[in-house]
């Protein structure tokens, strides 16, 4: 792709400016948005959310340069750690009292569930690379990942965080899907979901959780509460037209009917003021980074590094399809953020660990030969 | 398992890489596609339902809050006003936004001290209106309570208070059942209206009773608008535009606001009612009708304590007497009965003896006294009922009816009030409808001294007083705009109208019954009739003394002057034990008529033994019931609505009352002060004629 302009130092003309360049302005139109939805100030959202882009981008640039067998090394450990943070926030919530999601460590707030999204990725990638190809339709194939998913996704659920545990389950399946595993198990997985589903939606969910499912179907049979926000999203959506209704301009967010303007809701805030053409570019640019993402795991020389952007890709698209689904009201209310564009840093740090790693694993594709087999 | 052996072999390296790819453009079409149905679903938000959702965002962004027009002023006669408007501070709830209904309403009481009872009231209200109609808690508040209140707005989800008007009836208790009062619109008018959106804005009323419900569509007005951008949580961001609103219509009525006053006043501790009308036009100068309520404080609702006081009151004060009380009309109705006779050919001159009653058939009737000789004038002056039923009896009653009915006995006027009853005249035909019964002889008895089935309200008896006095079918009219009536018509012959109102001026002036009733003037005479009406037998009471409900009503009809009548008009007063409780107080509306300076010296001399004005004994009234009965009273009914067609029915149920004592005859009492015999005043030797030398040697002359 970005092969060597001549005049541009290699060091830079290295870097996949394909995808970051999208990115960048994607982040700078979030912070716009961000700006609109602050009332026409960069305070309290706008500067916060280009400064920790700026931060995290030096982070995803420094995992791009680990290398391979680092990672490979470093997978179970940075695992077990993150599951051991995740324990520890459950025994905190219940010393303290209350559950809560996030342990604060002084300098940072950080929530340890949004860590396992990338994590989970990372070692199922680890797990398929290192099973031996011939058991790969083995039991063992399914249990162990299985286990390896559920774990984490019953301490996110206890806390409780539907959205993010879905995003765990999501990224996993999709790693053991691309690893090989015999379809029918996937279809049979389908079909004890599509029987789970109900039970677990009358007797896991959270009454509030089951409102907000409801009236996904409904969502005019309580306008103003649980159906509040999706109906007050899409007249902000709908409202906006093809060309929006200016920067600055949405009377939806700026008169607070559109709940959570800056973090779930802002491609709602956003589509209010840019419209279609607005929503298309957002969309547009998604676009363009997962296909990148994806054409990175394909390109990728060895089964942990494919693995790794595949699930990657799968991870922050699960992010992108959820989050813009909800506001457009075809999916519950379950909490999750746009990547790039809401005001958040726990999910900007989950998104720029993703784009890191696929970084970095394109990294790993241009100095390995092609075709080399590692395992 | 063999499945399993079958695929065993393939799986390498090399075939899961194509596995692998395989499925990651799978994955990556199946993210595409959902990429294109979200786009997808975003064209069709944003173009096909854009229409949509703008209105939805527009109605989001801008609120539009009515603002209650200014209700049209009710002027009197000469421009003052009978209800007006005053600009104050008020505070109402609207069910539906509130949280904790209770306690909010509790807070605001406390905050605004009001009373135990009020509090109870508005909570009852609360509970029982559907959730937009706005409930008042509290009007005319100071502006420290308004900022007080303001102030903790925030926290009180569903609380408005604010600037607006609340009507004012400058003279209280004496319009109220004449001008009515206003409310807020209950749930079946804002239906009734189409949802007008206008009905369930705090602090707008409407016309509940009387002539405020009659003219409501021109004093409405046109309300004004004010949009304003708000938030989701309704904070006003900033105004957009505002329409001011447009006052209602003034209606200037024929009423005289003074002497309306004056009159409701002068009827004092008594029930009844004062009607005065003016001869030239047909103008009601004066519709007054006591006890009454105070219409300024039934604006907010009429409270629990506030009702049960009315309700309990043996002299109704919730009836509006002049149009729904009914009487029998009594002696009243003997000018009007000679005009029948006069009509028939009966000679003025033609005379009867009185023995203390006359033989009817085979029966005798009693007259209240013994008369002697009666010709027309005596048989007027001294109210000989022997007279009466001679000559009814000799024309037969039927043609007194006639009579009755075309000087507006049974008649419904042409006027603009919610309701008038219109009483009964009897006759055969009546009767025979009614009970199924023939008519009597004792009936023709009865009647003819308007006793019996004879009904009238006092509009009635001032609109017949009207047309004795002038001869002509004078039409009452309530509204300046209303053209007068009636005055082309000529109902008696001038030679019969000047024979009568000598004979009635001698009532007064002369050797006749109500003595007492002379005006303070020199040259300003005042002629009428006495009446005094038995409600019950004389077994049952004497109709003086006793039970206040058995007593007789007493009637006086008027006008004056009484040579060239300019006023005519009526008393009523229920149960005031013969006639002598109504004249005086048709004399002294009179004077203060022809002389306000003197009517209001006569009334605030009695006024001070009374303990009062009207408006003050029925504030001291409600104090004292207040702290007497306080928590213990009644609820009133949901409906104001209720309340009056309560009121109504049990009107009409008191009116037939006298019918039960009219299975036979009704035997007479004795009029008011009927020894009139004339009393030597100064005023006996100015008047025109001697007593022994009666008017119809006047009328005979032809």
């Amino acid at each position: 792709m970005s092969r060597a302009g001549s005049i541009v130092p290699e060091p830079i003309a290295r870097q996949p400016w394909a995808m970051l360049i999208p990115l960048l302005l994607l982040v700078l139109f979030g912070a716009a948005v961000l700006y609109s939805a602050a009332g026409g100030s960069m305070q309290p959202f706008a500067s916060s959310h280009l400064i920790r882009f700026s931060i995290f981008l030096v982070m995803a640039s420094i995992i791009a340069s680990l290398p391979r067998e680092f990672v490979k090394f470093m997978t179970y450990p940075a695992y077990i750690g993150v599951l051991l943070l995740l324990i520890a926030v459950e025994v905190i919530g219940q010393v303290g009292g209350g559950s809560q999601r996030w342990i604060d460590f002084g300098f940072m707030v950080l929530q340890p569930s949004e860590l396992m999204k990338p994590v989970i990725v990372l070692v199922l990638a680890r797990f398929y690379a290192s099973l031996p190809v011939g058991l790969i339709t083995d039991w063992r194939a399914i249990l162990i990942p299985a286990a390896l998913i559920a774990v984490p996704m019953a301490f996110v659920l206890l806390q409780p965080d539907l959205g993010t545990s879905l995003a765990i389950a999501f990224g996993g399946a999709v790693v053991m899907l691309l690893a090989g595993l015999p379809m029918q198990w996937f279809i049979g997985g389908g079909i004890a979901a599509a029987i789970a589903a109900p039970l677990a939606f009358f007797f896991g969910l959270q009454d509030y959780q089951q409102r907000r499912v409801m009236t996904l179907f409904d969502p005019e049979s309580d306008p103003l509460g649980a159906g509040y926000h999706i109906a007050q999203s899409k007249i902000a959506i709908g409202s906006g037209g093809i060309v929006g209704k200016g920067f600055n301009n949405g009377s939806q967010s700026h008169l607070q009917y559109l709940p959570e303007p800056h973090t779930d809701f802002v491609f709602a805030t956003m589509a209010e003021e840019w419209g279609l053409i607005g929503g298309i570019f957002v969309i547009g640019i998604f676009a363009i980074i997962l296909r990148w993402g994806t054409r990175v795991a394909l390109t990728s020389r060895d089964r942990f590094s494919s693995l790794v952007a595949a699930g990657m890709v799968a991870t922050i698209f699960f992010y992108i399809a959820v989050n813009l689904m909800m506001v457009m009201g075809m999916a519950p209310v379950v909490g999750i953020p746009l990547p790039f564009m809401s005001h958040g840093g726990s999910s900007m740090m989950t998104n720029m660990i993703c784009i890191g790693a696929l970084m970095m694993v394109n990294r790993w594709n241009r100095n390995a030969p092609r075709g080399g087999l590692e395992n | 398992m063999a499945k399993r052996r079958r695929n065993q072999p393939i799986v390498s390296a090399s075939t899961l890489k194509n596995t692998f790819d395989r499925r990651s453009m799978v994955v990556g079409s199946i993210q595409g596609g959902i990429g294109v149905l979200l786009a997808a679903r975003m064209g069709y938000l944003a173009i096909a339902e854009n229409e949509k959702y703008r209105l939805e965002s527009e109605s989001n962004r801008v609120n539009l809050t009515l603002i209650p027009p200014r209700r049209g002023w009710i002027l009197d006669r000469n421009g003052a006003p009978l209800a007006s408007n005053r600009a104050d501070f008020r505070v109402d709830l609207i069910p539906d936004r509130l949280v904790d209904a209770d306690a909010t309403i509790d807070e605001i009481g406390a905050l605004l001290s009001l009373s135990p009872a009020r509090i109870a009231d508005v909570k009852q209200k609360v509970a029982a209106v559907s959730g937009f109609q706005p409930v008042e808690v509290a009007s005319g508040l100071d502006y420290e309570q308004f900022a007080a209140l303001s102030v903790r707005l925030p926290d009180m989800q569903g609380v408005v208070p604010q600037r607006g008007f609340s009507r004012f009836y400058p003279t209280g208790p004496s319009v109220g059942h004449l001008i009515g009062y206003v409310g807020p619109a209950n749930a079946e008018e804002y239906d009734e209206e189409e949802r007008n959106p206008l009905l369930i804005t705090p602090g707008y009323k409407i016309g509940k009773d009387g002539l405020e419900k009659q003219f409501e569509q021109e004093l409405r007005g046109e309300p004004g608008a004010r949009r304003v951008e708000v938030t989701a949580s309704g904070r006003i961001i900033r105004d957009l535009d505002t329409r001011e609103d447009i006052q209602g219509d003034p209606v200037r009525l024929t009423i005289d606001g003074p002497l309306q006053d004056y009159a409701a006043r002068r009827i004092g501790l008594e029930s009844g009612s004062v009607v005065v009308m003016d001869c030239a036009t047909g103008d009601l100068l004066c519709m007054a009708s006591m006890p009454s309520f105070d219409p300024n404080s039934f604006s907010d609702g009429i409270g629990s304590v506030e009702y049960a006081m009315l309700r309990e009151d043996a002299r109704i004060p919730l009836r509006n007497k002049v149009l729904k009380g009914l009487y029998p009309p009594g002696s009243t109705v003997k000018p009007m009965h000679c005009m029948a006779f006069l009509k028939a050919g009966i000679a003025p001159d033609e005379a009867i003896t009185c023995a203390g009653g006359r033989r009817i058939g085979n029966r005798f009737f009693n007259c209240w006294s013994n008369h002697g000789r009666v010709d027309m004038a005596k048989a007027i002056y001294q109210s000989c009922d022997s007279y009466f039923y001679h000559f009814a009896q000799l024309i037969g009653f039927d043609k007194v009816a006639e009579m009755a009915k075309l000087t507006g006995m049974g008649e419904e006027f042409p006027l603009p009030v919610t309701s008038q009853f219109y009483g009964t005249v009897p006759n055969a035909d009546w009767k025979r409808n009614k009970f199924d019964r023939d008519w009597e002889p004792f009936d023709t008895v009865n009647a003819s001294i308007g006793q019996g089935y004879y009904l009238a309200s006092p509009l009635q008896l001032a609109v017949s007083s009207a047309r004795l006095a002038t001869g002509r079918h004078v039409m009452p009219r309530l509204t300046m705009d209303a053209a007068p009536k009636g005055f082309d018509q000529v109902d008696f012959p001038d030679e019969h109208v000047r024979y009568v109102r000598q004979a009635m001026s001698d009532v007064v002036n002369g050797p006749g019954t109500a003595g007492r009733g002379r005006l303070p003037f020199e040259d300003i005479k005042m002629a009428g009739k006495t009446g005094t009406a038995q409600v019950v037998s004389l077994s049952v009471s004497d109709g003086r003394s006793g039970p206040w409900k058995y007593r007789d009503h007493g009637l006086f009809t008027f006008f004056a002057p009484f040579d060239n009548p300019r006023y005519a008009g009526a008393v009523v007063i229920e149960h005031g034990g013969g006639s002598g409780a109504a004249y005086p107080i048709a004399r002294d509306v009179m004077t203060f008529m022809f002389d306000p300076a003197k009517g209001l010296e006569k009334l605030n001399a009695l006024e001070k033994q009374w303990g009062g004005t009207a408006q003050e004994r029925l504030d001291n009234k409600y104090a004292r019931y207040a702290a007497e009965r306080g928590e213990a009273v009644v609820a009133a009914p949901r409906r104001d609505e209720d309340i009056f067609d309560q009121v109504e029915a049990e009107a009409r149920v008191a009116a037939q009352q006298s019918e039960e004592i009219a299975e036979d005859f009704v035997a007479p009492r004795e009029e008011a002060t009927p020894r009139g015999a004339p009393t030597p005043t100064p005023n006996q030797t100015l008047s025109p004629t001697a007593p022994n030398a009666p008017p119809s040697t006047q009328a005979g002359t032809p």
